[in-house]
Protein backbone atom coordinates (compact mmCIF):
# COMPACT_ATOMS: atom_id res chain seq x y z
CA UNK A 1 0.00 0.00 0.00
CA UNK A 2 1.44 3.71 -1.13
CA UNK A 3 1.40 5.51 2.24
CA UNK A 4 1.80 9.36 1.31
CA UNK A 5 1.48 11.61 4.83
CA UNK A 6 0.32 15.16 5.09
CA UNK A 7 -2.49 14.92 2.42
CA UNK A 8 -5.09 17.09 4.48
CA UNK A 9 -2.60 20.06 5.01
CA UNK A 10 -2.37 21.53 1.61
CA UNK A 11 -6.30 21.00 1.57
CA UNK A 12 -6.70 22.72 5.09
CA UNK A 13 -4.85 25.48 4.09
CA UNK A 14 -6.66 26.18 0.87
CA UNK A 15 -9.74 26.17 2.99
CA UNK A 16 -8.58 29.08 5.54
CA UNK A 17 -9.25 31.30 2.52
CA UNK A 18 -12.15 30.34 1.61
CA UNK A 19 -15.81 31.12 2.46
CA UNK A 20 -17.39 29.40 5.53
CA UNK A 21 -19.98 26.51 4.32
CA UNK A 22 -22.17 27.10 7.22
CA UNK A 23 -25.25 29.18 5.95
CA UNK A 24 -25.98 32.30 8.51
CA UNK A 25 -29.30 31.42 9.26
CA UNK A 26 -31.02 32.86 11.38
CA UNK A 27 -29.20 35.68 10.62
CA UNK A 28 -29.96 35.30 7.02
CA UNK A 29 -33.17 33.77 5.03
CA UNK A 30 -32.54 30.07 4.92
CA UNK A 31 -32.87 29.30 0.87
CA UNK A 32 -35.34 26.69 -0.03
CA UNK A 33 -36.13 25.04 -3.00
CA UNK A 34 -39.43 25.52 -4.85
CA UNK A 35 -41.28 22.16 -3.77
CA UNK A 36 -40.29 22.43 0.11
CA UNK A 37 -42.87 21.20 1.77
CA UNK A 38 -44.37 23.34 5.45
CA UNK A 39 -47.43 24.55 6.67
CA UNK A 40 -50.61 23.55 5.28
CA UNK A 41 -52.92 25.97 4.48
CA UNK A 42 -56.53 25.39 4.05
CA UNK A 43 -59.08 27.67 1.79
CA UNK A 44 -62.87 26.92 3.28
CA UNK A 45 -64.76 27.94 0.15
CA UNK A 46 -63.88 25.01 -1.89
CA UNK A 47 -63.48 22.45 0.71
CA UNK A 48 -66.29 19.88 -0.15
CA UNK A 49 -66.06 17.78 3.61
CA UNK A 50 -65.42 14.37 1.54
CA UNK A 51 -62.77 13.79 4.76
CA UNK A 52 -59.99 12.00 2.54
CA UNK A 53 -57.73 14.20 3.93
CA UNK A 54 -58.66 12.87 7.38
CA UNK A 55 -58.57 9.38 6.07
CA UNK A 56 -54.74 9.63 4.92
CA UNK A 57 -52.98 11.43 7.32
CA UNK A 58 -50.32 9.46 8.37
CA UNK A 59 -50.37 11.18 12.09
CA UNK A 60 -53.84 12.73 12.54
CA UNK A 61 -52.89 16.05 12.35
CA UNK A 62 -55.93 17.45 10.54
CA UNK A 63 -59.80 17.66 11.40
CA UNK A 64 -62.08 18.95 9.10
CA UNK A 65 -65.63 20.16 11.09
CA UNK A 66 -68.76 21.90 10.14
CA UNK A 67 -68.05 25.62 10.05
CA UNK A 68 -70.40 27.51 13.07
CA UNK A 69 -71.86 29.37 10.95
CA UNK A 70 -73.89 27.78 8.05
CA UNK A 71 -75.81 29.80 5.42
CA UNK A 72 -79.23 30.05 6.04
CA UNK A 73 -81.07 28.07 3.72
CA UNK A 74 -82.49 30.14 0.89
CA UNK A 75 -86.31 29.95 -0.35
CA UNK A 76 -86.11 29.13 -4.15
CA UNK A 77 -88.65 30.85 -6.62
CA UNK A 78 -91.08 27.63 -6.68
CA UNK A 79 -90.92 27.75 -3.13
CA UNK A 80 -88.91 25.30 -1.64
CA UNK A 81 -85.67 25.70 0.36
CA UNK A 82 -82.57 25.72 -1.94
CA UNK A 83 -79.77 23.15 -1.60
CA UNK A 84 -77.38 24.87 0.16
CA UNK A 85 -73.43 24.31 0.37
CA UNK A 86 -72.57 23.44 3.42
CA UNK A 87 -69.24 25.02 4.71
CA UNK A 88 -66.33 22.99 6.43
CA UNK A 89 -63.60 23.90 8.92
CA UNK A 90 -60.15 22.62 9.18
CA UNK A 91 -58.21 22.56 12.56
CA UNK A 92 -54.73 21.73 11.53
CA UNK A 93 -52.40 21.01 14.57
CA UNK A 94 -49.24 22.01 13.88
CA UNK A 95 -47.25 19.72 16.49
CA UNK A 96 -48.29 16.84 14.73
CA UNK A 97 -48.04 17.46 11.43
CA UNK A 98 -44.99 15.70 9.58
CA UNK A 99 -45.65 17.44 6.72
CA UNK A 100 -45.69 15.09 4.08
CA UNK A 101 -48.53 16.41 2.11
CA UNK A 102 -50.20 13.43 1.42
CA UNK A 103 -53.40 15.62 2.21
CA UNK A 104 -52.98 18.06 -0.42
CA UNK A 105 -52.47 15.03 -3.01
CA UNK A 106 -55.74 13.25 -1.94
CA UNK A 107 -57.70 16.05 -1.43
CA UNK A 108 -60.35 16.32 -4.94
CA UNK A 109 -60.90 20.06 -4.87
CA UNK A 110 -57.52 21.29 -4.02
CA UNK A 111 -58.51 23.21 -1.02
CA UNK A 112 -55.76 22.34 0.83
CA UNK A 113 -52.05 23.86 -0.35
CA UNK A 114 -48.39 23.29 0.96
CA UNK A 115 -46.56 26.58 1.96
CA UNK A 116 -43.56 27.78 2.31
CA UNK A 117 -43.51 28.54 5.56
CA UNK A 118 -41.51 26.67 7.67
CA UNK A 119 -40.61 28.60 10.70
CA UNK A 120 -43.87 27.43 12.88
CA UNK A 121 -42.30 26.90 16.37
CA UNK A 122 -43.73 28.25 19.32
CA UNK A 123 -43.49 29.12 23.00
CA UNK A 124 -47.39 27.95 23.75
CA UNK A 125 -49.00 24.91 22.58
CA UNK A 126 -52.36 26.14 21.76
CA UNK A 127 -50.88 28.12 19.00
CA UNK A 128 -49.64 25.68 17.15
CA UNK A 129 -53.16 24.31 16.62
CA UNK A 130 -54.37 26.78 13.93
CA UNK A 131 -58.36 26.99 12.98
CA UNK A 132 -58.73 28.11 9.47
CA UNK A 133 -62.43 29.19 9.31
CA UNK A 134 -64.85 31.55 7.17
CA UNK B 1 -4.59 -9.46 35.69
CA UNK B 2 -8.43 -10.02 36.66
CA UNK B 3 -10.66 -9.71 33.81
CA UNK B 4 -12.97 -6.92 33.75
CA UNK B 5 -16.69 -6.50 32.19
CA UNK B 6 -17.66 -3.32 30.64
CA UNK B 7 -21.24 -2.68 29.54
CA UNK B 8 -21.38 -0.88 27.11
CA UNK B 9 -25.11 0.85 26.48
CA UNK B 10 -28.21 0.22 26.56
CA UNK B 11 -28.61 4.14 26.03
CA UNK B 12 -25.70 3.28 23.05
CA UNK B 13 -25.54 4.52 19.83
CA UNK B 14 -25.59 1.60 17.24
CA UNK B 15 -28.64 0.99 15.01
CA UNK B 16 -32.51 2.38 15.07
CA UNK B 17 -32.54 0.56 18.75
CA UNK B 18 -30.16 1.35 21.23
CA UNK B 19 -28.20 -1.77 22.43
CA UNK B 20 -25.98 -3.30 24.92
CA UNK B 21 -22.63 -4.70 24.64
CA UNK B 22 -20.89 -6.86 27.50
CA UNK B 23 -17.11 -6.56 26.84
CA UNK B 24 -14.95 -8.76 29.02
CA UNK B 25 -11.70 -6.83 29.40
CA UNK B 26 -8.44 -8.59 30.02
CA UNK B 27 -6.24 -5.61 30.75
CA UNK B 28 -6.68 -3.48 27.32
CA UNK B 29 -7.57 -6.70 25.48
CA UNK B 30 -11.31 -7.82 24.51
CA UNK B 31 -11.64 -11.38 25.34
CA UNK B 32 -15.78 -11.58 25.09
CA UNK B 33 -18.18 -9.56 23.87
CA UNK B 34 -21.91 -9.99 23.77
CA UNK B 35 -25.05 -8.14 21.99
CA UNK B 36 -27.87 -7.31 24.03
CA UNK B 37 -30.88 -6.06 22.12
CA UNK B 38 -34.12 -4.55 22.11
CA UNK B 39 -33.64 -1.44 24.62
CA UNK B 40 -36.09 0.42 22.06
CA UNK B 41 -38.66 -1.43 21.42
CA UNK B 42 -41.04 1.52 19.03
CA UNK B 43 -43.73 -0.81 18.02
CA UNK B 44 -43.58 0.27 14.47
CA UNK B 45 -44.75 -2.95 13.14
CA UNK B 46 -47.81 -3.19 14.97
CA UNK B 47 -48.71 0.55 14.36
CA UNK B 48 -48.25 -0.87 10.58
CA UNK B 49 -51.69 -2.95 11.30
CA UNK B 50 -53.50 -0.07 12.43
CA UNK B 51 -52.95 2.14 9.73
CA UNK B 52 -54.16 1.93 5.83
CA UNK B 53 -51.48 1.35 3.29
CA UNK B 54 -50.78 4.61 2.34
CA UNK B 55 -50.20 6.11 6.31
CA UNK B 56 -48.20 3.37 6.34
CA UNK B 57 -45.85 4.62 4.02
CA UNK B 58 -45.00 7.70 6.16
CA UNK B 59 -44.84 5.44 9.06
CA UNK B 60 -42.46 3.01 7.71
CA UNK B 61 -40.33 5.91 6.21
CA UNK B 62 -39.75 6.72 9.85
CA UNK B 63 -37.63 3.18 11.11
CA UNK B 64 -34.72 5.29 9.86
CA UNK B 65 -33.84 8.78 9.30
CA UNK B 66 -31.01 7.85 6.48
CA UNK B 67 -32.54 4.85 5.07
CA UNK B 68 -36.07 6.73 4.93
CA UNK B 69 -36.47 5.77 1.14
CA UNK B 70 -35.17 2.04 1.40
CA UNK B 71 -37.78 1.13 4.13
CA UNK B 72 -40.33 2.54 2.02
CA UNK B 73 -39.50 1.50 -1.51
CA UNK B 74 -39.44 -1.94 0.15
CA UNK B 75 -43.00 -1.65 1.60
CA UNK B 76 -43.66 -0.50 -1.11
CA UNK B 77 -42.34 -2.92 -3.65
CA UNK B 78 -44.64 -5.79 -1.36
CA UNK B 79 -47.79 -4.20 -1.98
CA UNK B 80 -47.29 -3.76 -5.46
CA UNK B 81 -46.64 -7.10 -6.03
CA UNK B 82 -49.62 -8.07 -4.32
CA UNK B 83 -51.79 -5.65 -5.97
CA UNK B 84 -49.77 -6.74 -8.90
CA UNK B 85 -49.66 -2.89 -10.22
CA UNK B 86 -47.23 -2.22 -13.34
CA UNK B 87 -44.50 0.53 -11.93
CA UNK B 88 -44.06 3.08 -15.15
CA UNK B 89 -40.64 2.80 -16.00
CA UNK B 90 -40.42 6.41 -15.67
CA UNK B 91 -41.50 6.48 -11.62
CA UNK B 92 -38.65 3.25 -11.29
CA UNK B 93 -35.92 5.61 -12.91
CA UNK B 94 -37.03 8.16 -10.34
CA UNK B 95 -36.89 5.90 -7.45
CA UNK B 96 -33.63 4.18 -9.08
CA UNK B 97 -32.11 8.44 -8.15
CA UNK B 98 -33.35 9.33 -5.27
CA UNK B 99 -32.07 5.93 -4.08
CA UNK B 100 -28.62 6.23 -5.50
CA UNK B 101 -28.52 9.58 -3.87
CA UNK B 102 -29.47 8.59 -0.65
CA UNK B 103 -26.89 6.13 -0.86
CA UNK B 104 -24.07 8.61 -1.46
CA UNK B 105 -25.10 10.60 1.84
CA UNK B 106 -25.61 8.09 4.05
CA UNK B 107 -22.25 7.07 2.95
CA UNK B 108 -20.46 10.14 3.43
CA UNK B 109 -22.13 10.48 6.55
CA UNK B 110 -20.61 7.63 7.43
CA UNK B 111 -16.73 8.56 6.06
CA UNK B 112 -17.26 11.24 8.57
CA UNK B 113 -18.58 9.63 11.23
CA UNK B 114 -15.41 6.99 11.06
CA UNK B 115 -12.93 9.89 10.87
CA UNK B 116 -14.57 11.13 13.75
CA UNK B 117 -14.25 8.49 15.48
CA UNK B 118 -10.87 7.61 14.89
CA UNK B 119 -9.97 11.72 15.60
CA UNK B 120 -9.48 13.06 12.32
CA UNK B 121 -11.95 15.60 12.83
CA UNK B 122 -10.71 17.76 9.49
CA UNK B 123 -12.08 14.67 7.54
CA UNK B 124 -15.09 14.49 8.93
CA UNK B 125 -15.97 18.13 8.64
CA UNK B 126 -15.19 18.60 4.67
CA UNK B 127 -17.13 15.05 4.52
CA UNK B 128 -19.82 16.72 6.13
CA UNK B 129 -20.15 19.99 3.97
CA UNK B 130 -20.01 18.03 1.23
CA UNK B 131 -22.89 15.82 1.79
CA UNK B 132 -24.91 18.85 2.35
CA UNK B 133 -24.30 18.80 -2.07
CA UNK B 134 -26.82 15.35 -1.86
CA UNK B 135 -29.37 17.10 0.63
CA UNK B 136 -29.74 19.87 -1.69
CA UNK B 137 -30.39 17.63 -4.35
CA UNK B 138 -33.08 15.76 -2.41
CA UNK B 139 -35.16 18.60 -1.34
CA UNK B 140 -34.82 19.70 -4.34
CA UNK B 141 -36.04 16.63 -5.67
CA UNK B 142 -38.75 15.49 -3.36
CA UNK B 143 -39.59 18.18 -0.91
CA UNK B 144 -37.42 17.46 2.10
CA UNK B 145 -33.91 16.58 2.91
CA UNK B 146 -34.32 13.48 5.11
CA UNK B 147 -37.94 12.16 4.61
CA UNK B 148 -38.56 12.90 1.15
CA UNK B 149 -41.66 11.22 0.80
CA UNK B 150 -40.94 10.50 -3.09
CA UNK B 151 -42.91 6.83 -3.12
CA UNK B 152 -46.20 6.52 -3.60
CA UNK B 153 -47.79 3.22 -4.02
CA UNK B 154 -47.80 2.68 -7.91
CA UNK B 155 -44.90 5.31 -8.28
CA UNK B 156 -43.88 8.68 -7.20
CA UNK B 157 -45.42 11.54 -5.90
CA UNK B 158 -42.81 13.92 -8.06
CA UNK B 159 -41.56 14.60 -11.13
CA UNK B 160 -38.41 15.44 -12.30
CA UNK B 161 -37.58 18.52 -15.00
CA UNK B 162 -34.56 18.93 -17.16
CA UNK B 163 -33.42 22.42 -15.05
CA UNK B 164 -33.51 19.84 -12.24
CA UNK B 165 -31.44 16.95 -13.67
CA UNK B 166 -28.78 19.44 -14.97
CA UNK B 167 -28.56 21.17 -11.18
CA UNK B 168 -28.38 17.39 -10.07
CA UNK B 169 -25.23 16.86 -12.51
CA UNK B 170 -23.52 19.79 -11.56
CA UNK B 171 -23.44 18.96 -8.01
CA UNK B 172 -22.63 15.29 -8.87
CA UNK B 173 -19.30 16.46 -11.04
CA UNK B 174 -18.40 18.43 -8.18
CA UNK B 175 -18.66 15.89 -5.54
CA UNK B 176 -17.12 13.40 -8.35
CA UNK B 177 -14.04 15.58 -7.77
CA UNK B 178 -13.97 15.80 -4.39
CA UNK B 179 -14.44 11.71 -3.74
CA UNK B 180 -11.40 11.11 -6.03
CA UNK B 181 -9.85 13.18 -2.81
CA UNK B 182 -11.44 10.83 -0.37
CA UNK B 183 -10.23 7.80 -1.71
CA UNK B 184 -6.63 8.85 -1.72
CA UNK B 185 -7.34 10.69 1.81
CA UNK B 186 -8.82 7.01 2.95
CA UNK B 187 -6.50 4.90 1.60
CA UNK B 188 -3.39 6.19 1.49
CA UNK B 189 -2.96 8.29 4.88
CA UNK B 190 -0.89 6.78 7.33
CA UNK B 191 -2.63 7.76 10.25
CA UNK B 192 -6.24 6.39 8.65
CA UNK B 193 -4.17 3.00 7.85
CA UNK B 194 -2.93 2.92 11.33
CA UNK B 195 -6.10 2.92 12.62
CA UNK B 196 -8.07 0.75 10.54
CA UNK B 197 -6.00 -2.26 9.27
CA UNK B 198 -6.01 -5.08 11.09
CA UNK B 199 -8.70 -3.93 13.08
CA UNK B 200 -12.27 -5.30 13.38
CA UNK B 201 -10.91 -8.77 11.16
CA UNK B 202 -14.10 -10.57 10.07
CA UNK B 203 -12.98 -13.53 7.62
CA UNK B 204 -14.54 -14.26 4.70
CA UNK B 205 -15.87 -17.59 6.06
CA UNK B 206 -17.13 -16.05 9.38
CA UNK B 207 -19.18 -13.54 7.64
CA UNK B 208 -20.64 -15.47 5.87
CA UNK B 209 -21.67 -17.85 8.76
CA UNK B 210 -22.39 -14.85 10.92
CA UNK B 211 -25.06 -13.32 7.89
CA UNK B 212 -22.78 -10.15 7.16
CA UNK B 213 -24.14 -7.75 4.93
CA UNK B 214 -23.59 -4.72 2.67
CA UNK B 215 -20.34 -3.36 2.79
CA UNK B 216 -19.29 -5.02 5.66
CA UNK B 217 -19.72 -8.67 4.00
CA UNK B 218 -18.35 -7.06 1.08
CA UNK B 219 -15.21 -5.70 2.60
CA UNK B 220 -15.10 -9.66 3.91
CA UNK B 221 -14.56 -10.58 -0.18
CA UNK B 222 -18.70 -11.73 -0.19
CA UNK B 223 -19.98 -11.11 -3.29
CA UNK B 224 -23.85 -9.80 -2.36
CA UNK B 225 -25.61 -6.89 -3.35
CA UNK B 226 -29.25 -7.43 -4.12
CA UNK B 227 -28.88 -4.69 -6.91
CA UNK B 228 -26.97 -7.44 -9.07
CA UNK B 229 -28.14 -10.74 -7.48
CA UNK B 230 -31.96 -9.61 -8.02
CA UNK B 231 -32.40 -6.69 -9.51
CA UNK B 232 -35.51 -4.43 -8.36
CA UNK B 233 -36.34 -0.71 -10.19
CA UNK B 234 -34.01 -0.47 -13.55
CA UNK B 235 -30.84 -1.74 -12.25
CA UNK B 236 -30.92 -4.68 -14.30
CA UNK B 237 -30.41 -1.66 -16.82
CA UNK B 238 -27.85 0.11 -15.33
CA UNK B 239 -23.85 -0.47 -15.89
CA UNK B 240 -22.04 -0.47 -12.62
CA UNK B 241 -20.11 -2.32 -10.37
CA UNK B 242 -19.80 -4.75 -7.40
CA UNK B 243 -17.23 -3.16 -4.96
CA UNK B 244 -15.59 -5.94 -2.82
CA UNK B 245 -12.69 -5.75 -0.91
CA UNK B 246 -10.72 -8.78 0.53
CA UNK B 247 -9.02 -7.28 3.66
CA UNK B 248 -11.44 -8.26 5.78
CA UNK B 249 -11.01 -5.46 8.44
CA UNK B 250 -12.63 -1.53 9.19
CA UNK B 251 -9.76 -0.81 6.23
CA UNK B 252 -11.82 -2.84 3.93
CA UNK B 253 -14.99 -1.42 4.73
CA UNK B 254 -13.56 2.06 4.04
CA UNK B 255 -12.12 1.66 0.93
CA UNK B 256 -15.65 -0.23 -0.15
CA UNK B 257 -18.35 2.58 0.73
CA UNK B 258 -15.56 5.21 -1.06
CA UNK B 259 -15.49 3.58 -4.21
CA UNK B 260 -19.38 2.54 -3.50
CA UNK B 261 -19.92 6.63 -3.64
CA UNK B 262 -18.15 6.44 -7.18
CA UNK B 263 -20.47 3.83 -8.64
CA UNK B 264 -23.75 5.54 -7.44
CA UNK B 265 -22.25 8.95 -9.44
CA UNK B 266 -22.17 6.40 -12.06
CA UNK B 267 -25.61 5.39 -12.16
CA UNK B 268 -26.95 9.11 -10.99
CA UNK B 269 -25.17 9.88 -14.43
CA UNK B 270 -26.67 6.64 -16.43
CA UNK B 271 -30.44 7.44 -14.86
CA UNK B 272 -30.11 11.20 -15.35
CA UNK B 273 -28.88 10.35 -19.63
CA UNK B 274 -31.85 8.20 -20.42
CA UNK B 275 -34.63 9.20 -18.13
CA UNK B 276 -37.52 7.00 -20.07
CA UNK B 277 -40.64 9.36 -20.97
CA UNK B 278 -44.37 8.55 -19.78
CA UNK B 279 -46.51 8.86 -16.84
CA UNK B 280 -45.04 8.76 -13.11
CA UNK B 281 -47.37 6.71 -11.07
CA UNK B 282 -50.68 4.70 -11.94
CA UNK B 283 -53.25 4.32 -9.78
CA UNK B 284 -53.67 1.64 -6.80
CA UNK B 285 -56.92 0.89 -5.29
CA UNK B 286 -57.37 1.51 -1.44
CA UNK B 287 -58.27 -1.83 -0.37
CA UNK B 288 -55.38 -4.50 -1.74
CA UNK B 289 -56.29 -8.20 -2.52
CA UNK B 290 -55.22 -10.71 -0.14
CA UNK B 291 -52.16 -11.86 0.07
CA UNK B 292 -47.95 -12.15 0.63
CA UNK B 293 -45.38 -10.90 -0.79
CA UNK B 294 -41.43 -10.40 0.75
CA UNK B 295 -38.97 -7.85 -0.97
CA UNK B 296 -35.45 -7.57 -0.67
CA UNK B 297 -33.71 -4.10 -1.15
CA UNK B 298 -29.83 -3.58 -1.11
CA UNK B 299 -29.76 -0.46 1.42
CA UNK B 300 -26.62 1.37 2.13
CA UNK B 301 -26.21 -0.61 5.19
CA UNK B 302 -26.82 -3.97 3.41
CA UNK B 303 -29.96 -5.72 2.54
CA UNK B 304 -33.26 -4.69 3.64
CA UNK B 305 -36.15 -6.97 3.73
CA UNK B 306 -39.63 -6.31 3.91
CA UNK B 307 -42.70 -8.87 4.45
CA UNK B 308 -46.37 -7.72 4.00
CA UNK B 309 -49.42 -9.81 3.98
CA UNK B 310 -53.00 -8.51 3.14
CA UNK B 311 -56.11 -10.11 3.70
CA UNK B 312 -58.44 -7.40 0.91
CA UNK B 313 -59.29 -4.73 3.47
CA UNK B 314 -57.15 -1.01 3.44
CA UNK B 315 -55.36 -2.24 6.13
CA UNK B 316 -52.26 -4.88 5.80
CA UNK B 317 -52.46 -7.65 8.74
CA UNK B 318 -48.78 -8.22 8.71
CA UNK B 319 -46.10 -5.95 8.43
CA UNK B 320 -42.23 -7.45 8.92
CA UNK B 321 -39.57 -5.32 8.93
CA UNK B 322 -35.45 -6.93 8.63
CA UNK B 323 -33.22 -4.17 9.16
CA UNK B 324 -29.80 -4.51 7.82
CA UNK B 325 -27.76 -3.71 10.89
CA UNK B 326 -29.56 -6.41 12.92
CA UNK B 327 -27.72 -8.93 10.96
CA UNK B 328 -24.66 -6.90 11.12
CA UNK B 329 -24.86 -7.46 14.69
CA UNK B 330 -23.36 -10.54 15.01
CA UNK B 331 -20.75 -10.15 13.73
CA UNK B 332 -19.53 -7.58 16.09
CA UNK B 333 -18.68 -10.10 19.22
CA UNK B 334 -16.35 -11.45 16.27
CA UNK B 335 -14.78 -8.62 15.16
CA UNK B 336 -13.86 -6.99 18.77
CA UNK B 337 -12.58 -10.33 20.23
CA UNK B 338 -8.52 -9.97 20.65
CA UNK B 339 -8.78 -5.95 19.75
CA UNK B 340 -7.84 -3.51 22.20
CA UNK B 341 -10.63 -1.08 23.72
CA UNK B 342 -9.01 1.77 22.09
CA UNK B 343 -10.42 -0.29 18.72
CA UNK B 344 -14.11 -0.64 20.07
CA UNK B 345 -15.61 2.86 18.59
CA UNK B 346 -14.09 2.22 14.65
CA UNK B 347 -15.07 -1.11 15.23
CA UNK B 348 -18.79 -0.96 16.08
CA UNK B 349 -19.30 2.18 13.86
CA UNK B 350 -17.62 0.21 10.82
CA UNK B 351 -21.03 -1.42 10.66
CA UNK B 352 -22.22 1.68 10.36
CA UNK B 353 -25.14 1.58 12.71
CA UNK B 354 -26.77 5.05 13.75
CA UNK B 355 -24.54 7.13 16.01
CA UNK B 356 -27.22 9.50 17.47
CA UNK B 357 -27.51 9.27 21.13
CA UNK B 358 -24.15 9.43 23.46
CA UNK B 359 -23.78 6.58 25.09
CA UNK B 360 -22.86 5.65 28.45
CA UNK B 361 -20.72 2.86 29.69
CA UNK B 362 -19.46 1.69 33.29
CA UNK B 363 -16.02 0.21 33.82
CA UNK B 364 -16.05 -2.20 36.49
CA UNK B 365 -13.35 -3.67 38.13
CA UNK B 366 -14.08 -7.02 39.82
CA UNK B 367 -11.01 -7.22 41.85
CA UNK B 368 -11.77 -3.98 44.02
CA UNK B 369 -15.19 -3.84 43.35
CA UNK B 370 -14.90 -0.07 41.97
CA UNK B 371 -17.17 1.25 38.84
CA UNK B 372 -16.24 4.07 36.54
CA UNK B 373 -18.12 5.41 34.27
CA UNK B 374 -17.35 6.10 30.39
CA UNK B 375 -19.33 7.99 28.09
CA UNK B 376 -18.74 7.28 24.45
CA UNK B 377 -17.26 10.69 23.95
CA UNK B 378 -15.10 9.86 26.94
CA UNK B 379 -14.04 6.44 25.29
CA UNK B 380 -13.59 7.70 21.93
CA UNK B 381 -10.94 10.92 23.74
CA UNK B 382 -9.62 7.48 25.48
CA UNK B 383 -9.12 5.61 22.12
CA UNK B 384 -7.13 8.69 20.30
CA UNK B 385 -5.50 9.17 23.62
CA UNK B 386 -4.18 5.37 23.36
CA UNK B 387 -3.42 5.76 19.86
CA UNK B 388 -1.25 8.84 20.77
CA UNK B 389 0.76 7.04 22.88
CA UNK B 390 1.69 4.31 20.29
CA UNK B 391 2.03 7.07 17.69
CA UNK B 392 -0.66 7.56 15.26
CA UNK B 393 -1.03 11.42 15.87
CA UNK B 394 -4.38 13.67 13.64
CA UNK B 395 -3.60 16.54 14.89
CA UNK B 396 -0.03 17.26 14.11
CA UNK B 397 -1.15 16.70 10.11
S1 LIG C 1 -59.93 16.24 1.18
FE1 LIG C 1 -60.15 18.38 0.58
S2 LIG C 1 -62.32 18.62 0.12
FE2 LIG C 1 -62.12 16.71 1.25
S3 LIG C 1 -62.45 17.30 3.40
FE3 LIG C 1 -60.26 17.39 3.05
S4 LIG C 1 -59.87 19.51 2.48
FE4 LIG C 1 -62.06 19.18 2.27
S1 LIG D 1 -49.12 17.14 5.72
FE1 LIG D 1 -49.27 14.97 6.24
S2 LIG D 1 -49.27 14.95 8.47
FE2 LIG D 1 -49.70 17.04 7.87
S3 LIG D 1 -51.93 17.15 7.86
FE3 LIG D 1 -51.31 16.64 5.77
S4 LIG D 1 -51.36 14.41 5.69
FE4 LIG D 1 -51.41 14.99 7.85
Amino acid sequence: MKRKPMRILPEALKQLFKKPATSKYPFEKAKLYAGYRARINFEVEKCIGCKMCMRVCPSKAIEIIPAENQPQPQIGPDGKPMPVKKIFNCIMNLDRCIYCAQCVEICPKKALAYTQDFELAQIEKKKLRLHYKN
Amino acid sequence: MAKITIPLGPQHPALKEPENFMLVLDGEQICDATVNLGYNHRGIEKAAENRNYIQDIYLLERICGICSHSHVSCYIGCVEEIAKVEVPQRAKAIRTLVAELERIHSHLLWLGVAAYEMGFETMFMYTWRDREQVLDCLEMLSGNRVHYGINTLGGVRRDINAQQAKEIIKKINYLEERTKYYVNLATEEPTVLARTQNVGKLPYKVALERNALGPTARASGVKMDVRKQEPYFIYDKLDFEMITYDSEDVFGRVVVRVLELVESYKIIKQVLSALPEGAISVKVPWKIPAGESVFRYEAPRGEDIHYVKSNGSEIPERVKVRAPTLSNFQSIPYMLKGDYLADVPITIAAIDPCMSCTDRAVVYDAKNGKTRTFDWEELRKYSIEFYKKKGVNFSTK
